[in-house]
């Protein structure tokens, strides 16, 4: 006996179409509101003024080196000509993440808390991680048409994974006399989430949301093949002509954005840059004097 | 007792506080299967080979009254901080009742056991479990504020619950700028800002170095004199038991085996383990050579076809100068060293590992007293095998495990 699996995926992915074309459009109307929002916002911020925003950020968050990085390195972009593409892709990122984060968080807490719940969702997210990304523009086209709401969606399906395990793993990890201490106390299993587990897992959900943030910026590029637009565009459009000056500046432009993304959620979650700390040790007590 | 003084909370001073009636905990899948055969009597090893359960709590059965310091000691393993924690239901007890002022909490459901951790039952960790995310103020204001207590009546709380514990200079700080000592103090005054009847306190003071120690012990006597509450204390210290305890329980393998004031238990120990706790006890007519001996030698399994050579150099690749030669069932076949083994292989032997064996490394049996192989083990040159009536190796004594042990006793 021999079935063939393609067939099945067709016919299911006909059977959607079919019968649930309102439910599509609604999805895409949501996100297509939040991805166009953002980009317009972003899209309206003056270059100077964006690459203030950043240098700032990079200095209260990262370093004084690091900020002025980030001014040169975005003051090329802007010299390429690709300051409107970058912030294109920068909004799809962020929607993407932000969608992301939206169902992969509560994922993530579902199978911190039952592992019958981590047993189903596991293998989900390894063929997320492993299928292909290209696969996923083709239903993603066909249930959404073109543009930026498909590869916000195609990017979700590939990016969400990290935030899901992570914040599992961060949960199960927080130290057991933790989640003793909050229930000794009297803590409901949502003020143990909320008061204990989250708070002690940060560093691993926040490390999940990096990850996310840059596989997303990975598929991004790759969207653009279904017209997400941004900087895949400008590298698309390298391949298509074989014109490697067009396509290496589109590149540079991504991994500048990469850089200065994952620094600035690598820092989340984290005191602020070191540079400032002689100065904030002035107002630290010394505990060991009173020690007993 | 010869009087009673009412008591803020309602039960008097010396009444019974906490009762625990047929007390079983057992850690596994079939644990009723378990039950039954415990209470047949059956041993738990038995147990555990029939059906993969351990035995946490077997059967017990005492009073804790209101306002007394109740320490539950015993060796690591013997069960005790898992009955403090069926105090309150941290673990679940598999069965028996567990009465707090009356009520038994094992019955009770999950909302009002959180209503009973809010009010009236709180714990001290041995690793402080404080929150490091929250300051030292919002640590002690902690099951205030999840019991729902609002901020500013919270907030004042635990500043007095600071004060009572000498550290309302530190609310703002973070748990990681205090030292050891210090972040108890925090534990301890979390647990007091409820102001609860019960404190549960786990090994509280172990993990601080032993000049703290004392001091918080003597803290815990002052807040105790202030205001009286019932304290459950576990603790493997002898000297913080009789320092601190009212009353003394003492653990042994899951079983309760002494409930009793220090005196009594000083003057009158229910058996040898009791007895081994105490100073000047000669342990050596205590312990058997099975309790003494230590796996740490190389035991080599005599198979036909490995090479002797192959064995010499797993010996010698984890630096140990003896190695016990065993049988596929694990029955004592001899004691060979470096140089005997080496010398045998060199003249090519037949049997390599039988023309080597040490000939004076006689085996001693386990159930002997420790007191009467005590020459055997100071007189021989190397660790001093020991094997079960069934001829199988256990374990062997050395020199330096041998001081360690009577050293640890005096």
């Amino acid at each position: 006996m021999s079935f063939d699996i393609g067939d099945g995926i067709d016919s299911a992915v006909n059977y959607i179409l079919d019968n649930f074309s309102p439910t599509l459009d609604f999805i895409a109307a949501s996100i297509g509101f939040v991805t166009s929002g953002l980009q317009s916002g972003l899209l309206g911020i003056p270059m100077p003024l964006g690459i203030a925003i950043f240098v700032l950020l990079a200095l209260w968050r990262v370093s004084f080196g690091f900020a002025v990085f980030a001014g040169l390195a975005l003051s090329l972009v802007g010299q390429m000509g690709l300051w409107a593409a970058m912030m294109e892709t920068l909004s799809l990122v962020i929607a993407s993440t932000l969608i992301a984060m939206v169902i992969g968080l509560p994922l993530g807490v579902a199978m911190a808390r039952r592992d019958s719940v981590a047993a189903i969702i596991r293998p989900g997210l390894d063929l997320m991680q492993t299928m292909p990304a290209f696969v996923y523009l083709i239903p993603a086209a066909m249930f959404f048409g073109l543009g930026a709401v498909p590869g916000t969606i195609a990017t979700v399906i590939f990016s969400m994974p990290p935030v899901v395990r992570l914040t599992n793993l961060g949960i199960r990890q927080v130290h057991v006399e933790f989640v003793e201490a909050g229930n000794a106390f009297g803590c409901t299993p949502t003020q143990l989430l909320l008061k204990v587990q989250l708070p002690n897992a940060m560093p691993s959900i926040m490390a999940g949301i990096n990850q996310t943030i840059m596989l997303s910026l990975s598929m991004v590029v790759i969207a653009s093949m279904i017209g997400a637009g941004g900087l895949g565009n400008t590298v698309l459009t390298g391949i298509q002509r074989l014109d490697v000056g067009t396509g290496f500046e589109g590149g540079l432009a991504v991994v500048i954005l990469a850089v200065i993304l994952d620094r600035l959620t690598q820092s989340l979650g984290k005191k602020g840059a070191s540079w400032r700390l002689p100065f904030a040790k002035f107002g630290l007590r010394e505990p060991e004097a009173k020690a007993a | 007792m010869a009087f009673t003084t009412e008591h803020e909370n309602g039960t008097s001073e010396g009444s019974t506080k906490i009762r625990l009636k047929d007390v079983y905990k057992i850690f596994g899948e079939h644990t009723e299967d378990a039950l039954e055969l415990l209470r047949s009597g059956k041993s738990k090893t038995e147990i555990h080979g029939a059906t993969g359960c351990s035995i946490g709590v077997n059967n017990a059965s005492f009073d804790i009254r209101a306002g007394e310091i109740f320490v539950i000691m015993g060796l690591s393993g013997s069960g005790k901080s898992t009955l403090l924690r069926l105090l309150n239901r941290l673990i679940e007890p598999t069965s028996g009742s567990i009465e707090i002022d009356g009520h038994d909490i094992t019955k009770m459901s999950r909302k009002a056991l959180i209503e009973l951790r809010r009010r009236d039952i709180s714990m001290v960790f041995q690793s402080f479990a404080l929150l490091p995310n929250r300051t030292v103020l919002n640590n002690a204001a902690f099951g205030l504020e999840v019991a729902g207590v609002g901020e500013a009546e919270r907030k004042a709380k635990a500043m007095a619950a600071l004060k009572a514990v000498g550290l309302d200079g530190y609310s703002d700080s973070r748990p990681d700028e205090l030292s050891g000592g210090m972040k108890q103090r925090v534990g301890l005054a979390r647990a007091l800002a409820s102001e609860p009847s019960i404190l549960l306190m786990d090994e509280a003071f172990s993990a601080l170095d032993p000049l703290i120690r004392t001091e918080m012990q003597d803290e815990l006597v002052r807040l105790q004199s202030e205001q009286s509450r019932t304290i459950v204390f576990v603790s493997h210290d002898l000297d913080e038991a009789m320092r601190i305890g009212d009353r003394i329980c003492i653990m042994q393998n899951g079983n309760v085996v002494q409930v009793g004031t220090p005196d009594e238990i000083v003057g009158n120990p229910a058996n040898d383990y009791v007895r081994s706790f105490f100073r000047n006890v000669d342990v050596s007519q205590v312990f058997k050579a099975g309790d003494v001996a230590r796996k740490t030698q190389i035991t080599i399994i005599d198979r036909q076809g490995v090479s002797a050579a192959a064995a010499l150099e797993q010996k010698t690749s984890r630096d140990r100068e003896f190695a016990i030669i065993v049988g596929r069932d694990m029955k004592y076949h001899g004691m060979v060293s470096q140089a005997s083994l080496m010398e045998k292989i060199r003249s090519k032997a037949e049997d390599p590992y039988h023309k080597a064996f040490l000939a004076d490394a006689a085996p001693i049996l386990a159930s002997e007293q420790l007191s009467s192989v005590l020459g055997q083990v100071a007189a021989s040159a190397w660790p001093v095998p020991v094997v079960d009536d069934q001829d199988r190796y256990i374990g062997a004594i050395s020199k330096s495990a041998l001081l360690e042990t009577l050293d640890r006793a005096n």
